[in-house]
């Protein structure tokens, strides 16, 4: 038996405008099915079709920007990023992310998660400002260096593991997996020498220290980046510290360029230029 | 600042400790015949016969190990306790309130254990 061909798909949103509606409702639009169809191409042929004043974000449709991040058939997920027949439903249920506040429609409040990400200091700290801000060559990183942390760099901050985070959902006073796993990041990269500025906050009730380990935004985050480790091995960086057992890392120094390098005999002189 | 840290390594500890002696509470109780060891259960029989129960009450080994067992559990258990109940997100008077009563009863409770393990010694 073959499965009938999907001509049209039903898109079901929670709508909520709050200068009208007292509280989110959900509304259902028909629209037609075209194979290879992004759950966000979907929403903008609702748009374009049933409803022009349906709101939500998005830039990049490649996921890449993380804008578009969406509660889609139950799950945190991206819109530009999902193809309504990996769904396998011919209803696309869609509501904004939980766990935020909701701004209009499908769009979510992320200014706090932001705020929270910028308290955790996401950048390189360094004490020597000057090649720091007017750098005179790169800092130096082996590529075994690189591989502790390039995995948290993948994170695009679409707010995903947030919507999934069960502790998040009920604990107000916990940061998240997308600052905390970011703050690791940067602990980790051995450029950066701010971990003790960054043991300020995290060392606090705001750190690591309320996750439950339910491992939901490993499973959600769509660029397969896994915060629930990062918060776990922070949690290790932080006990060894107390236990002065954390060893100190001297930020890599700026990679000093070759003067004196000399081209090996046995390597061919590149042919000559022909444009 | 950094308490969070600090009791958080505690807790673990704690729980190593927890780990360490419910293993040895399981040797002597419940893996008495697999497990024989003379000295932990020194008039033979079962381990809770009463002249087994007063020899291990009697031991200084025992008591230090009563002693230590109580205050990790106590501390590990009412940390935990504590964690459970700040996510309910009280209010800041209520915090120091929930603490100071986990604190107070925790030593409380640490004393009047640590009482009877020495008193016990003299059975």
């Amino acid at each position: 038996m073959t499965t009938p061909k999907l001509t049209e798909v039903s898109y079901q949103i929670r709508r909520f405008d709050p200068e009208r509606d007292a509280a989110p409702h959900w509304e259902v639009y028909r629209i037609p099915y075209a194979p290879g169809m992004t759950v966000l191409e979907g929403l903008w042929k609702v748009k374009e079709l049933r409803s022009p004043t349906l709101a939500w974000r998005s830039s990049c449709r490649m996921g890449v920007c993380g804008s578009c991040g969406m509660l889609i058939n139950g799950k945190p997920r991206l819109a530009c990023n999902t193809q309504i027949a990996e769904l396998e439903s011919e209803t696309v249920v869609v509501a904004p992310l939980p766990n935020f506040d909701i701004v209009r429609d499908l769009v979510p409040e992320l200014a706090p998660m932001f705020a929270t990400h910028q308290a955790l200091m996401p950048y390189v700290i360094r004490e020597d400002v000057e090649e720091r801000e007017h750098p005179t060559n790169e800092f130096y990183q082996s590529a075994h260096e690189l591989e502790h942390y390039l995995q948290f760099t993948y994170c695009i901050k679409c707010g995903c593991c947030m919507a999934a985070c069960p502790t998040f959902a009920t604990d107000a006073l916990y940061s998240g997996p997308m600052p905390l796993g970011q703050a690791h990041r940067y602990n980790s990269d051995t450029r950066d020498g701010g971990f003790a500025a960054r043991k300020q906050v995290l060392a606090d009730e705001p750190g690591p220290w309320r996750c439950h380990y339910a491992g939901e935004c490993s499973r959600v985050c769509p660029k397969g980046v896994d915060p629930a480790k990062a918060i776990q091995l922070m949690k290790r960086e932080l006990v060894l510290d107390y236990l002065r057992l954390h060893k100190k890392k001297c930020p890599a120094k700026v990679a000093v360029k070759p003067t004196e390098a000399k081209r090996r005999d046995n390597i061919p002189e590149a042919p000559p230029r022909t444009v | 600042m950094m308490r969070d840290q600090k009791l958080w390594t505690w807790h673990l500890a704690a729980g190593v400790v927890i780990l360490f002696f419910l293993g040895m509470h399981m040797t002597v109780m419940h893996l008495n015949t697999v497990v024989v060891l003379k000295g932990l259960n020194p008039a033979g029989g079962h381990p809770i016969d009463w002249t087994n129960v007063v020899a291990r009450a009697r031991s200084g080994f025992f008591m230090v190990t009563y002693v230590v067992l109580l205050g990790a559990a106590l501390f590990h258990g009412l940390y935990g306790l504590r964690n459970i109940l700040f996510e309910l997100d009280p209010a800041r008077w209520l915090k120091r309130a929930i603490s100071g009563l986990l604190l107070g009863g925790g030593l409380g409770l640490f004393v009047i254990g640590t009482w009877a393990a020495i008193v016990a010694r003299s059975m």
